[in-house]
Formats: C-alpha cells, structure tokens, sequence
C-alpha cells in the first residue's frame, strides 16, 4: 500500500504525513533503536542505578556469553538478571502484544476507538482474578498462580461468549459484537464488585490486578506468557492482508479475495489470544493497544503490513518506559502512567489529524 | 465468461432469484435493471460467489465458482463495491492499491509489478489529481472513481459495478458511464453492471438484462427489452418517464416508440 513508491512519488507537495511514510525500513530501524534505548535504561534506572556499560556489560556477559571481565558488583548482576531484565521483557512483550492486538481489533471492528480490551477481555480477566482471590485454596498453586491463570482464562472465556452470543442471525456481525462485548462486559463487571464485596482481605489483592503493572514478573510467568503473545503477534502479522482488506468493509473484502468468515476468526482468535496473556502476567493496562497503532497510522497509513510491526516496537518501547516512569515516581501503578500520557497524547493526535476520526 | 444456469438464490426463506439462466460471453457489457427487489443486487453477490445459489449452477470462466478460492475468484472478476466508509484516514492511492490485495505477495505485500499496476489504474481512470488526499474527505463523485480505479487495479477480466451511479449528479453519472464503456471497449473488459436508471441503461448498455421478482424477464437489446408494455408491466410507470430520464440521446427513445 502506501510502500507504493511509484505512485507516492507521484503525488507532490502533500503535507499529510511525513517524507519518512516512504522508507518503512528507516522507520523500523528508528523503532528498533528506540526499543534498544527502552530496554537500557529500563534495566539500569531504578532505585539502585547501575551504569548503562555496565548493564550492557551484564547483559553481554549473560546472555551472550561474551568474555567480559566484571567491573560491577556481583548484586548489581542480580538486580540486572534476576529482578530488572525479566521485569523489562515483560513490559515489552506486553506492551508489543497489546499494541499489535489493538491494531488488529481496530481493523477487524473497523472501529478506532477499539482497544485490545473492547470484547470483553479485560473484565473477563479482572473477574478471573477477583475469583482467584477469593478462592481459599490459592497457596497451592505455585509459579504462574492461580490469579494469573484464571485472569487469563477469564478473558479468553469472555470472548469466547461475545463471539458465540453475537454470532445469532446478525445482519452485520461486527456492530453485532461490539454491542454484544458492551454488554458482556457490564454483566462482568457486576461479577467483579460483588467479588469485591465479598473479597474482605484479598480486597488489596484484587486492586493491584486492577491497575496492572510489572513488579510481579518472573522468569517463569515470562516463560508461560512470552510464548502465547509472540506467536499470536506474528500469526496477526501475517494476516496483514486480511486486514487491510478489511478497511473497505466485509463486503469489499471478500471481492478482495479474502475468506471474511475465516480470517475474521482467526484474527479475533489471535488478538483475543495476546491480550488474555498479556493481561494475565501484567493486569489492566490501558492506552498503550489504543494509542500506538494510531500513531504509527498517522506516519505511514493504514496498511497493516507497516501497521502492526512498528506499532509492536512502539508498544514495547512505550510500555518499558511507562514501566520505568511507574519505577522511578515511587512504584506508581503503570496504568496510571499510560493513561496520564497516553490520552493527552492521543487528543492531540486527534485534533492534528486532518479530518478526525469517525466513527 | 460468466455461465448461470437454473439459479434459484434465498435469504432466509425469501427466494430472491428463481430459475436463472444468463450467459455472459467475454467483452461483453451488460447492464441489470428491475424495479427494487427485483433480485439485482443478490444477482451480483451470486456472480460473485459470496451468495451460494439452493438450485443451479454458476461457473466463471468454465469452471464451477465454488471450486475456486476466494482469492481465485477476485483475480478473474472485480467488483466496484457501494460506497464504503473507512474507518482510518486512508490516501486515495493506498485505496487503489487494495486492488492489488488478490495478486501481491502474501508475506512481503506489493511488488514492482503491483506498482506499476496501481499507477496504471489511477493513470486510467484519471484520478491522478487526487494523490495524496485522504478517501474520506473527495466528494461522492470522486470517491466512486477511485473506487473504479482500485477495480481497475485488480486487473480481473471481469468488472463488476453495483449501482455504480447512485448519488452521483449528471455529470459524474456521464464520466463514470463513458469511463465503464471504455474499458470495455478498449482494454475488453467484460462488464456487468446494475443499474437503477434504465434510461443511463439503455443510452450506455448494448445489452440489458431486466429482472422482476427473482425471474429474468428480458433480455436482449434495450429496443426490445423495453418495450412500453414490458415498463408498465415490470416498473408499474407510464412508460413516458423512462423516455424523460432517457433524455434526448438515442436508444430509450426509441425504445419507447416501437411498440411491443
């Protein structure tokens, strides 16, 4: 699509969006760079600061095995390896999965305030969790916990029931379901104030699921969720076809020689798929699914093929450093980050647009 | 190039095409007309496999419709859909370039070929004055052209237009009419087109199809498919009006004066 550069460079003197739509490779290149710098600082900034050499000292000798001799102390190895680099990759698959989940929620709902969390998923999770909480026999189970596990489960079942309840007999399935995820929603979300209710104690627990954040990320629980959204995030990827068809409506799609029912399917199975496990290990984020597709979409366009890697790597690289924010202002939840920047952010956006969006 | 035989079609319960039989030879340009309800539209989605017939069969290019993918099916026919709304801000090229989407590649997207065939096809309709601008700001008019020209783009032998002319004014109706006979007649494109107004019909069309109710019931020339007993009987009107928006030039005219 817009890497048409025979007819970009046809078009003169249009001021839309900038000369760099035309080189996709610079621009993931900028989003790479941007990600590396995320990863840096998000390990060595923190309560004990460690030197960016020798975080990448750290990480060289660890993970690459490289023949450096240590110029740190042995506990800022453990901080980087043990507590900060599971905590960053977290944030970053996360904040990738999410964005690359908003993307193609935006697409296939054909709907742009549509977010990772419009189906259902995110009160499924938070109703997940709330149950966990409540259930007394939650010490027995270790590692990836029961909270995160039923979080995970409550999601995918949520979407789950949107898509079979909305699938009656709809004349246009896709306003279909999102009315139908609006209601599924609310139906959850009285679950989720009477598991509060009921909660007494666990009442602390439940909150800090709500907000979300990074500090309980784990090897493991990485280990358990990485998987889960790097698979999705690029079986999503490559279905970018499917989803640029999509812009033209269902209809138009199919004319465009794509098997609507299918990929439509597919593409909800996926994205619902990364943000369940996204949530799961991290709780309710908001913003980071919503705001970085739009932002990539301003630079190149709608087509997905750009859309949805460098929306990962904007996702990524804003959630590590929403997560480095949270850190550094005292161990503030990060939703709150992503949300203090992320709708400001994204009014302006709306108001630089040319035309706006419609809904 | 298109072959229906005995196509029965249903919503529901609601038959919406009976007994169909139509033959569309190659190069051909055919215009579909009926009152509302007549079935058109649901002709078209059958033609393009996206309604699967209860009875009959549909073949394109001799082979059954439903052996092919949809991916198969949108390379040999192309369909100008009505006008959709987009839901991103989306430039008047990349709209074109989602002709492309049957034949680019399907990890690495477009390639030169797609390219130059994106550039050809706004070069065609004309549309090269709209570069850059945003699809959803043009006027009506000039968004059915780009979506001409995405058609265009997708290079099918076959082109299909649904209502191609609705909300259009007279002078946009002319241009994308004038512009559908030339491809036509030029690049051979085979068209298929359904139209409301049978006096556009009958002035751009060698061959109109009329349906009523499900049933095809004329086919031929407009001269004999619009008889004025045929437009009373199928339309319910005085067949004086189809002469009024026939206007002065030519075969509804005449149409209207041969007596059935």
């Amino acid at each position: 699509m817009s890497s048409g550069n025979v007819v970009i460079a046809a078009r003169a003197g249009h001021a839309g969006r900038l000369s760099v739509a035309r080189r996709p490779v610079a621009l993931g290149l900028v989003g790479l760079a941007l990600l590396a710098v995320a990863l840096v600082a998000g390990i060595a900034a923190g309560t004990v600061a460690i030197a960016p050499a020798d975080t990448l000292g750290i990480l060289g000798r660890r993970l690459l095995g490289l023949d450096i001799s240590p110029t740190w102390a042995a506990a800022a190895e453990t901080i980087v390896i043990d507590l900060r680099l599971p905590r960053v990759l977290t944030a970053m698959i996360v904040g990738g999965g999410l964005a690359v989940a908003g993307a193609a929620f935006q697409g296939l709902l054909r709907n742009p305030l549509a977010d990772p969390y419009v189906l259902g998923t995110a009160s499924g999770a938070a109703f997940g969790a709330a149950i966990a909480v409540l259930i007394p026999v939650r010490a027995l189970i270790v590692e990836f916990g029961l909270l995160h596990g039923l979080a995970f489960v409550g999601a995918l079942g949520a979407v789950l029931v949107v898509y079979k309840l909305s699938r009656v007999g709809a004349a246009s399935p896709m306003t279909s379901m999102l009315l139908t995820g609006y209601a599924v929603s609310s139906l959850l979300a009285a679950g989720l104030a009477m598991a509060m209710y009921l909660s007494g104690a666990g009442l602390r627990q439940i909150f800090a699921y709500l907000l979300g954040g990074f500090e309980a990320s784990s090897w493991g629980r990485l280990a358990v969720a990485a998987p889960l959204i790097v698979v999705a995030s690029l079986g999503i990827a490559l279905r970018a076809r499917s989803l640029n068809g999509m812009l033209l409506g269902e209809e138009a799609a199919a004319h465009l020689g794509v098997d609507v029912r299918r990929e439509r399917a597919v593409l909800l199975a996926l994205a619902s798929l990364a943000t369940a496990a996204a949530v799961a290990v991290s709780g309710l984020i908001g913003f980071v699914g919503l705001v970085a597709p739009h932002v990539v979409r301003l630079v190149v366009g709608p087509n997905a093929r750009l859309v949805l890697p460098l929306a990962a790597l904007l996702g990524a690289s804003l959630m590590v450093g929403a997560d480095l924010a949270a850190r550094l202002l005292g161990d503030i939840p990060v939703g709150v980050i992503t949300a203090v920047i992320g709708a400001p952010f994204f009014l302006v956006l709306l108001r630089r647009a040319r035309t706006g969006y419609e809904l | 190039m298109i072959r229906l035989a005995g196509v029965t079609a249903r919503y529901r319960d609601r038959a919406a095409l009976r007994d169909v039989e139509l033959h569309v030879a190659a190069g051909e340009r055919v215009a579909v007309i009926g009152p509302n309800g007549a079935g058109k539209s649901t002709l078209l989605r059958v033609v393009a496999g996206l309604l699967r017939p209860v009875a009959g069969s549909v073949e394109l290019g001799g082979v059954p419709i439903e052996r092919l993918s949809r991916q198969a099916v949108a390379r040999r026919l192309a369909v100008v859909p009505q006008l959709p709304t987009l839901p991103f801000a989306t430039s008047v090229e990349e709209v074109v370039a989602l002709g492309r989407l049957p034949h680019e590649h399907p990890v690495r997207g477009m390639r030169p070929g797609d390219r130059a065939a994106v550039a050809a096809a706004i070069d065609r309709v004309g549309v090269g004055h709209l570069l850059g601008r945003d699809a959803r700001e043009l006027s009506l008019g000039e968004r059915q052209l780009v979506l001409l020209a995405m058609a265009v783009a997708q290079a099918a032998p076959v082109l299909i237009l649904d209502e191609p002319t609705v909300h259009l004014d007279l002078r946009h109706q002319v241009e994308v009419m004038e512009l559908v006979g030339d491809l036509n007649a030029r690049d051979g494109t085979t068209i298929v087109a359904v139209l409301h107004d049978v006096g556009l019909a009958a002035h751009f069309f060698p061959r109109l199809v009329l349906l009523d109710r499900g049933r095809i019931v004329a086919d031929g020339p407009p001269a004999e498919v619009l008889s004025p007993g045929r437009i009373r009987e199928v339309f319910g009107v005085d067949p004086g009006f189809v002469r009024l928006s026939g206007a002065e030039h030519g075969p509804a005219t005449a149409v209207a004066e041969g007596a059935p």
